[in-house]
């Protein structure tokens, strides 16, 4: 059984149709990104599947529950699931330790604090109070209060935003690990390289609707487009855009005897193909 | 697999996280708990005629400052500090795990009841050794004031959560809140003699249940003799009970009903 299976969900806002007919199905274990430009109606779907929001038409079930329940299904729903939001600024007088460790009591089955801590890299931390800690630390709290419960789906909204490149290498590892768990993954990033890193697959949302979901690879049909094989031959830089980079090579090979000057072969990246599926509409 | 912990357990542990996070703002700190007691102090100085028989102004100015103390520390604060948290994103985070909503009521009252006692307590030993007010002796006298706090502080937290849904922003919130509870203090008899307000402004305060309160601290603090110089000629206490729970359920239903969890 999927995680999370969604079927024609639709969301308006008086005359505007944010969402307009979603379907989703993720696996157990799977890391999905979702991504899209601002106001494409990624928000209002996941913020849908967080239980945040009501919805205007269609089927959703997450771990069996649908978000929209109430009373004690939702306490036994958000038993389950993690929730790391793009950003919480409050309880700036507690400790770190003391947050996450107060945190840990409202689930029935909380991960080890110390465990957490180290996890996302604020043992040293623990002692600080929560207004001392720079942007990148604070992110990192966001992240250890949303899988102190030890969730089987965790969403994660703009997780690296501001992080410094080392910041975000560490946090990719921090992902990595929880796959390793068997933890399944909603994250929607505006990082194209970091959903290239992390997910298993990708879904591109605009004006409402899911234009693909394909791995990172396959994307917009990336796996198969043309790839650009560069080269310099005496003073000018050369370029060929080709179905079968491996025979241009082969040629240029014979061509120069050997080494050839410069060389690269590019296929476009997941940033390029993503631009070009939405128009070039991102922000 | 363990039991998810029960609403009260976890509200008890957020009343304790609650009174940290309080305890560590010590200007705040500060400035709350020893409020009624710079009010009092100053009105003590000014006024220093006695109003009745054996009634001083310090003496019927205890019962306001309680009564007004329990609006102040529970619906004032809370009407302004919960839009602060939602401001800032804390609420909707906490909407996101499994703790109810009741948890997160329970540890606010606890926070009120423990601020009040501290309050209390610092305007019963100001007033005693600096102002010659008087504690009443008789054991009713103490029931009727325990029974007063606890529900005025229920009364007054209850409705400072259901409030907390009016500010559109924190920032915005006690300019909002604030002069409600001003203008309430002053047709409520807290710092004038109630009976000596216009009639109209009497009528208006029967509404609100800070009248009330105070007029059931009043029945505490000042000698029996002195209900016939009450609107009603009496302490009205049955009726007081009633208004304060009438309230409190108000309060509490539109707690539960339209608390908001996030900004939109």
């Amino acid at each position: 059984m999927n995680v999370i299976e969604v079927k024609g969900l639709k969301k308006s806002y008086g005359q505007v149709h944010a969402v307009r007919g979603v379907d989703l199905s993720i696996p157990a274990g799977e890391i999905f990104a979702l991504l899209g430009p601002n106001g494409a109606g990624k928000t209002t779907t996941v913020e849908i599947l967080e239980g945040f929001r009501s919805r205007d038409a269609g089927q959703i079930s997450i771990l069996g529950f649908d978000p929209h329940s109430q009373g004690y299904a939702a306490r036994q729903w958000r038993d389950r699931i993690g929730i790391v939001l793009q950003s919480a600024a409050d309880a700036g007088d507690l400790t770190v330790i003391e947050t996450v460790r107060h945190f840990s009591r409202y689930y029935s089955n909380p991960r080890k604090v110390d465990e957490v801590m180290s996890a996302v890299g604020l043992e040293e931390k623990s002692g600080a109070l929560i207004r001392n800690l720079s942007g990148g630390q604070r992110r990192r709290l966001d992240v250890a209060l949303g899988i102190i419960g030890n969730p089987e789906l965790l969403f994660l909204d703009e997780p690296t935003t501001g992080f410094d490149p080392e910041a975000r290498r560490a946090f990719w590892g921090l992902i990595e690990k929880m796959r390793g768990n068997g933890t399944t993954i909603l994250l929607t990033t505006h990082y194209l390289d970091e959903a290239e890193a992390l997910a298993d697959r990708v879904a591109v949302i605009n004006n409402g609707l899911i234009i693909e979901t394909a791995t990172p690879a396959q994307l917009g049909g990336r796996a198969t487009s043309q790839a650009v094989v560069s080269w310099r031959d005496g003073s000018q830089v050369k370029s060929e855009a080709t179905d079968n980079p491996t025979a241009v090579v082969t040629d240029l090979s014979v061509h120069f005897d050997g080494e050839i000057p410069e060389l690269t072969v590019i296929r476009p990246s997941l940033e390029d193909i993503y631009l070009k599926m939405i128009g070039g509409a991102d922000e | 697999m363990n039991k998810i912990p029960s609403a009260l357990n976890i509200g008890i542990r957020r009343g304790g996280l609650e009174i940290r996070q309080f305890a560590r703002q010590r200007e705040s700190v500060v400035f709350t708990l020893l409020f009624p007691v710079i009010l009092l102090a100053i009105f003590g100085s000014v006024f220093k005629d006695t109003i009745a028989p054996g009634v001083t102004f310090s003496q019927y100015f205890v019962a306001g400052m309680i009564a007004s103390g329990l609006v102040n520390t529970g619906f004032q604060a809370l009407a302004i500090t919960i839009p602060m948290e939602r401001d800032v994103g804390g609420l909707k985070r906490l909407r996101g795990t499994p703790m109810p909503a009741s948890s997160y009521f329970i540890g606010k009252a606890i926070l009120i009841a423990v601020s009040m006692l501290i309050q209390i307590a610092l305007l019963f030993g100001f007033g005693l050794v600096f102002f010659g007010v008087e504690m009443p002796t008789e054991l009713s006298k103490w029931l009727t004031f325990t029974w007063l706090v606890l529900l005025g502080s229920a009364c007054s937290t209850a409705l400072g959560i259901a409030f907390s849904i009016v500010p559109k922003s924190g920032r915005g919130a006690s300019a909002v809140v604030s002069p409600i509870v001003i203008i309430l203090q002053f047709f409520s008899g807290v710092f004038f003699v109630f009976t000596q307000l216009p009639t109209w402004m009497q009528q208006l305060a029967a509404i609100f249940p800070l009248k009330w309160l105070t007029q059931g601290m009043r029945s505490v603090f000042l000698p029996d003799s002195f209900a016939d110089q009450e609107v009603a000629k009496s302490w009205e206490t049955g009726r007081t009970l009633l208004i304060l729970v009438l309230w409190l359920v108000i309060g509490v239903f539109f707690s539960i009903r339209k608390f908001k969890w996030d900004r939109d």
